[in-house]
């Protein structure tokens, strides 16, 4: 009994020195933004393997969810003889939730998973300690620039996922299955509002890229540095970002939409 | 302040543990200014352990290491970082960043500290290259380099800055004949002409008596013996003896302590 509390008493001082570790972590990735101003290349080149190398999977997957919204849309709709309604129901459903949160799983998985592995490998290899030998910070010039990018990319890509989804909604919709073309765009327009939808969708995924990339930087910093070890780390950033974004969802959508 | 006649590098009543398992148990090592002092020891003694605790990535459960008259583990961050920059550190891996050049990595320590206009960078970098043999290798990438090469650039780019000392981890093993000759030249050329503090870490007995000015010999978590290079090789201490002349019997043990073969055979 005294023992399996005192189990339970170790787990939690675990869990909270992990939790605090990664705290620290982010500070300090934090305090390297002021240095990257005179290094603005760093940012650039984190930007392109970050996001611009996303881009391809993020666009097919958001025309792919758009075709199949506007597909499963028209059937519910056109029981009600609301199929004019479509364009608006494709268009809140991807700026609201589909858009973030689907982007953010798949960047946990294409882009997540690649700077876990990378971090994880420079630490296997030494790398990060040469830096330091070098007196050269390795979480400001490494980790800092893919924090940033991770931040910034998250809610570019998802916006692009969102614009290409609705576009493939409109193809099966309008072009497909006859919607009228006019009442697509108009009850669009109309109906979805800059602040409660448009800009409730960027601050999910500006907190998801946070989120995303905080612990795929964590996870590779503090990998084993073996090759077990980072490829467990890579598995754990998907694993952990995914839940971590779904269960952001949930309580982001309840702030936002709920009251 | 310091003097030169005080040690560069002064380790006092060192302690380090890896979980129970004790790596250094109470060492002292002066590391003299401007002469090449080797550390010793047999595979998994704690000398890269013992490289890391005076680079302070590493910290001591007990003890000082007093790097210029500047206790390492003491230091502000800020403090330690100015250190390291008077310090190379040649690593047994050559750490060597994968994603840039041979060339940009000679540079890049020399684009983070000092602020030269890019064809002195560029002069500096081809004169590093040259000394140790592979000013024609500098469009490569890392993973194109064998091992000795790259540990060839590691060293390039540990002399990039001018450190006051070198930390050498193994700078001997992977080298043929000649890049070896050539290796060893070049750490004794550093000495004399720049007067660097060398701090070789080492188990070839040869190369490193041949150049070492003083050797200390580490095994089992002490300093066994010390000494000049001619007085541990004529040494009558059966440890000192064992270890310098590759005898398998003796006190030194080739072993990971570990319970009787025997016993464990026997999966009692
Ligand atoms: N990260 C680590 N975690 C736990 N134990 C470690 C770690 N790194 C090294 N050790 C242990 O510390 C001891 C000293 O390791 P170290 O790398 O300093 O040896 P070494 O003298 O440099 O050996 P070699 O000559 O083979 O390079 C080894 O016995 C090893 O088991
Ligand atoms: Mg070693």
């Amino acid at each position: 009994m005294l023992e399996q509390l005192a189990r339970l008493g170790r787990v939690g001082i675990a869990i909270l020195a992990h939790i605090g570790r990664g705290n620290i972590l982010l500070f300090h990735i934090l305090g390297g933004i002021t240095d990257l101003a005179t290094r603005p290349g760093l940012l650039i080149r984190q930007l392109y393997s970050v996001g611009v190398l996303s881009m391809l999977i993020i666009s097919v997957s958001g025309t792919f969810v758009g075709m199949v919204l506007a597909l499963q849309g028209h059937y519910t709709l056109s029981q009600f003889g609301a199929e004019q309604s479509l364009g608006v129901m494709v268009a809140a459903s991807l700026v609201r939730e589909l858009g973030p949160v689907v982007t953010a799983l798949l960047f946990a998985g294409r882009a997540g998973s690649a700077l876990t592995a990378e971090i994880g490998l420079m630490k296997a290899t030494e790398q990060l300690s040469g830096l330091e030998m070098m007196a050269v910070d390795p979480i400001k010039r490494i980790l800092t620039p893919r924090f940033l990018a991770g931040f910034i990319s998250m809610p570019l890509l998802a916006g692009m996922f969102s614009a290409l989804g609705i576009l493939g909604g409109y193809f099966v919709g309008v072009g497909l299955l006859g919607v009228d073309d006019g009442a697509f765009w108009s009850q669009m327009q109309a109906k979805i509002d800059l602040h409660e939808d448009i800009y409730n969708g960027v601050i999910k995924s500006f907190v998801f890229g946070w989120v995303c990339t905080w612990i795929a930087l964590f996870q590779g910093y503090e990998a084993v540095p073996t090759s077990e070890g980072v490829s467990r780390a890579t598995t754990r950033t998907v694993v952990h970002s995914s839940l971590a974004v779904l269960g952001m969802d949930f309580i982001l959508t309840a702030l936002m939409f709920g009251g | 302040m310091t003097s030169d006649t005080d040690p560069l590098v002064k380790i006092r009543g060192l302690r380090f543990f890896r979980g129970e398992r004790a790596i250094f148990d109470g060492v002292d090592i002066d590391i003299p200014r401007g002469k090449i002092t080797a550390i010793m020891g047999p595979s998994g003694s704690g000398k890269t352990t013992l490289l890391k605790l005076i680079g302070g990535q590493l910290r001591p459960q007990a003890g000082s290491v007093e790097v210029d008259g500047q206790n390492i583990h003491r230091l502000s961050r800020r403090a330690l970082y100015r250190l390291r920059i008077r310090m190379g550190m040649l690593f047994q891996s050559g750490a060597l960043l994968t994603d840039i050049s041979v060339f940009d990595n000679v540079a890049y320590p020399l684009r983070e500290h000092a602020p030269l206009p890019s064809s002195m960078i560029r002069k500096l970098v081809l004169l590093k290259l040259e000394s140790v043999g592979l000013r024609g290798a500098r469009g490569l990438m890392p993973s194109e380099l064998s091992g000795g090469m790259a540990r060839r650039v590691a060293l390039a780019r540990a002399m990039a800055l001018d450190p006051m000392m070198i930390m050498y981890d193994e700078p001997f093993t992977g080298q043929d004949p000649i890049s070896l000759g050539v290796l060893v030249q070049l750490i004794r050329a550093l000495n004399d002409a720049s007067r660097i503090t060398s701090i070789i870490v080492s188990h070839d007995v040869q190369e490193t008596a041949e150049i070492a000015d003083y050797i200390y010999v580490i095994s089992n978590g002490r300093v066994i013996d010390h000494g000049s290079p001619d007085a541990m090789l004529k040494s009558n201490a059966p440890w000192t003896r064992q270890f310098m002349h590759g005898l398998a019997d003796g006190p030194v043990p080739f072993h990971y302590p570990a319970p009787g073969l025997e016993q464990d055979l026997l999966g009692t």
